[in-house]
């Protein structure tokens, strides 16, 4: 047997290999859901209503999917230019670390307040990656030891400020920072529930960044650096300053998902601001084939699987770790559904 | 009873979706022959042979060793019917020995004994026998092209082959590596072995092969015996038509626009230029020629600004160049050809009008205010494609699709479009075939003719007594004074790549 990369990607495959990826992994789940003893279909109709059944399921899905759409645009552009961040969980907290410190001093409208602390959180976040970014161009060091060993420093810093410097002497000897002010929340969508602007701004985000990888002088040197070093330099392209910019881009994102995390859910800082959208951030963006109108979508359906997992767990007492089995089964099928849109099999 | 032919090959079809890489092909080769395999690139030489060794299979045909049939499919079976295969890129573990690379595959996995002694007889025996002289307790990574080389026939020989095949053998060889790899091969042949190397080199199938099967788009197109045959008739049995080679005319030099002065380059500890100096006119080619690993590839990339000098100063059109990047090299007007057109000439994964304005991105024609103009890159894109006659793309194609002559003329293209003072000319015909290389030579010679100066780096002696008006050797990273290749022979221009320069007559 031999694989023989396909000259030109079909169209069907390339759309079709997806979907069937994601059909794939949630049959899979189902051996999982049936080997727990729950009913195979009223667990997945449990699924879908837990995800998209109500108004509230609808919203809360939405809600968590915005983080990750920051996270898997930042794993996207980075990944892109070959810049393996793995740290976007630290840079997402250094973020909304930033955001909280800032909020202290800050007393303005929201139409000023609301901007700048976002660009604050994004500021946090690109200091966080260009430091190890520089390294690797500088000095050869492999980022993704650095960027993936600096998340743990950052969480144990975040520890440090919130049980120290930034802690909230309101919150009855809870671990959480000063409350961000409420010039700085971010307005709610919907009422009665916690969707906030943060879609609005996620989308925005994508489009943005879609039009920067299509259209900008930044975004084809970035890839040019990414797919050829050799061959980039040979073109004249300044390979550091470009993997620098990458390096603002993706640990900006980042940064911003922490600023909307704690300016448009809860306020404030904690530990348990992010169950790991940073690592989520990474899935979102493979599924996504990189691509970052397709991060949306990516990162509603692994939202879409962690909101209803958490209710099918609750209605049918099935261990919630079935979402991430299944988050996990569709990162593995959409890579080999990846593979089979690029090559042919002949025998 | 007549014997059987050593291989037979019959009726052998393979295509690749809507492209036909065998169309039909019977070939037989008979005990001590050595056939060469000759075409163009893409005529299906490669195709043939991978199907043979079992790495394709076949639409239809089959394959007698000896006069039993072969299962195609899997080169175990190939290799334990006696064929046995020396790749183009080489497969040998550079972190082992000699040795242990020959014995590599021959024991089970899970044997725990290895017999070294017996294999090391065995190997000894061979090398003595064919007179391939390697040290058996040599790591690979020490050996030069040609002793890896040898390292692969000997690894062939070693599981026995009797049908030795080679994937153009000489293309990473230097000129008297290639021709002692020639002789070997005819003592191989006279102690029994059949042999079947392809190549699009004329000269080397000429002196190499006792006949010759042309192959041409997939087909069988000629059988000749060498003896019966010549060079002018091959080209044009193998391109289908004549090939008409370029000649140089006269031009008058003009005033000097590169000029290198004592330029030095240390890497990794090793001096890799010393003191080098030349001048380069406007309206001339001036060839630096060596034998590969001389300095050639450092050379080039000073200067095309990739790397810095250690001491030395090269002045370009009045600028110091060793203060300029790339990008700014480009917009002066000098041109690049680079020694490698796979990693530093093009980027696969991006589109040709990608590749064709990467590194003019900054200009105001395909960018503003860092947006790219792409209609303006695409619109200049398909005139490349078009005035240097590069086939099979449009400017949205992947680069990693063309074909090597094709994504060289559009490396070509992309320079010599913007009328360039300097063009640096890093090996611009390595591996291209012969309609490709008579294609570049006249683009070239064009480019001269427009007030171009020409600086080619080159390790072929036709090439340089074709293009060159005056010719610097380089031997270990130093440069002989420069000779005009007017007064020169290919013998003493070999004897200059040897090092050999102290009584120069003519030096200019």
């Amino acid at each position: 047997m031999r694989f023989e990369r396909r000259e030109h990607p079909v169209a069907a495959i390339t759309i079709g290999a997806p979907v069937l990826a994601v059909t794939v992994s949630l049959l899979l789940a189902g051996g999982l859901i049936a080997l727990a003893g729950a009913p195979v279909l009223a667990a997945y109709a449990s699924i879908f209503t837990s995800a998209f059944g109500s108004k509230l399921a609808l919203t809360e899905t939405l809600t968590r999917a915005i983080p990750l759409m920051f996270t898997g645009l930042a794993a996207a552009v980075a990944f892109r230019a070959k810049v393996w961040n793995i740290g976007a969980e630290g840079q997402l907290y250094m973020g909304a670390l930033a955001v909280a410190a800032t909020g202290l001093w800050i007393t303005a409208p929201p139409v000023v307040t609301i901007p700048v602390l976002i660009m604050v959180g994004a500021l946090a976040g690109m200091v966080l990656l260009i430091i190890p970014v520089f390294m690797r161009v500088r000095f050869g060091v492999d980022e993704v030891v650095t960027t993936l060993l600096l998340n743990f420093i950052v969480l144990l810093f975040v520890s440090l400020a919130i049980e120290g410097f930034l802690r909230d002497p309101l919150a009855f000897g809870w671990p959480q920072s000063v409350p961000i002010p409420d010039e700085g929340r971010l307005p709610k969508l919907v009422d009665r529930s916690r969707l906030h602007l943060g879609l609005v701004i996620a989308v925005g985000f994508a489009v943005m960044v879609y039009l920067i990888q299509r259209f900008t002088v930044f975004g084809l040197q970035s890839r040019a650096a990414g797919e050829s070093p050799t061959g980039a330099a040979f073109a004249g392209v300044p390979i550091t300053r470009t993997l620098l910019g990458v390096a603002c881009l993706s640990g900006g994102l980042a940064g911003v998902a922490g600023a909307v995390e704690a300016m448009g859910v809860k306020g404030f800082v904690s530990t348990d601001l992010s169950p790991g959208f940073g690592y989520s951030g990474i899935v979102v963006a493979m599924l996504a084939n990189l691509n970052p109108i397709g991060v949306i979508f990516a990162a509603l359906f692994v939202a879409a699987v962690f909101v209803g997992a958490d209710g099918m767990s609750r209605s049918m007492e099935v261990p919630t770790f079935i979402a991430d089995v299944t988050v996990s089964l569709a990162l593995l099928t959409m890579l080999i559904a990846l593979f089979f849109a690029a090559y042919r099999v002949r025998w | 009873m007549l014997r059987p032919p050593a291989l037979a090959l019959k009726g052998i079809s393979k295509s690749f979706g809507p492209i036909t890489a065998n169309a039909d092909i019977s070939i037989s080769l008979q005990t001590g022959e050595v056939i060469a395999l000759l075409g163009e690139n893409g005529a299906g030489k490669t195709t043939l042979m991978n199907i043979l060794f079992g790495h394709y299979m076949p639409d239809a045909g089959s394959v007698e060793i000896e006069g039993k049939p072969l299962t195609l499919g899997k080169p175990r079976n190939a290799i334990a019917m006696g064929v046995g295969m020396v790749h183009q890129h080489f497969s040998l573990a550079p972190n082992l020995t000699v040795l242990e690379n020959i014995m590599t595959g021959t024991e089970p996995l899970f044997s725990l004994r290895s017999k070294t002694d017996a294999a090391r007889a065995k190997l000894t025996e061979l090398a003595e026998r064919f007179g391939l002289l390697v040290d058996p307790d040599a790591f690979v990574s020490d050996l030069s092209v040609g002793e890896q080389q040898r390292v692969e026939i000997l690894k062939a020989l070693f599981n026995d082959c009797r049908i030795l095949i080679l994937d153009e053998p000489t293309a990473v060889l230097t000129q008297p590596e290639a021709e002692q790899l020639f002789r070997l091969l005819r003592v191989m042949a006279t102690e029994g072995l059949s042999i079947i190397f392809i190549s699009h080199k004329l000269h080397e199938v000429m002196n190499g092969a006792d006949r010759v099967v042309v192959l041409k788009a997939g087909r069988l197109v000629a059988e000749r015996q060498t003896s019966e045959t010549d060079k002018a008739e091959l080209a044009e049995l193998m391109v289908g038509h004549q090939v008409k080679r370029p000649t140089r005319g006269k031009t008058v030099p003009g005033p000097v626009v590169m000029k290198a002065v004592d330029v030095t380059l240390m890497q990794d500890g090793h001096k890799r230029l010393a003191n080098v100096n030349f001048e380069l006119h406007e309206n001339e080619v001036l060839s630096i020629i060596g034998v590969s690993g001389n300095g050639q590839a450092q050379l080039a990339q000073v200067l095309s600004g990739l790397a810095k000098p250690s001491s030395g100063t090269i002045e370009v059109l009045g600028h110091l160049s060793t203060a300029l990047t790339p990008a700014e090299l480009t917009e002066l007007g000098v041109a690049r050809i680079p020694e490698d057109r796979n990693t530093e000439g093009a980027i696969g994964a991006l589109s040709l009008w990608q590749n064709a304005i990467l590194q003019r991105i900054s200009d105001p024609r395909f960018s503003k205010r860092g947006i790219i103009r792409g209609k303006a890159a695409e619109t200049y894109t398909q005139e490349i494609l078009d005035n240097f006659d590069v086939r099979g793309g449009t400017p949205q194609t992947e680069a990693r699709l063309l074909s090597g002559g094709n994504l060289q003329k559009l490396i070509l293209g992309r320079n010599l479009s913007e009328n360039p003072r300097i063009l640096i000319a890093a090996q611009p015909a390595r591996g291209l075939d012969e309609g490709a290389i008579a294609e570049v030579h006249r683009r070239l010679l064009e480019a001269r003719g427009a007030g171009a100066g020409i600086l080619l780096i080159s390790e072929e002696l036709e090439e340089t007594m074709l293009l060159a008006d005056r010719v610097q050797a380089i031997v270990n990273g130093r440069l002989s004074p420069p000779v005009a290749t007017d007064k020169l022979d290919s013998r003493q221009l070999g004897f200059m790549m040897a090092g050999e320069w102290g009584a120069l007559e003519h030096a200019i």
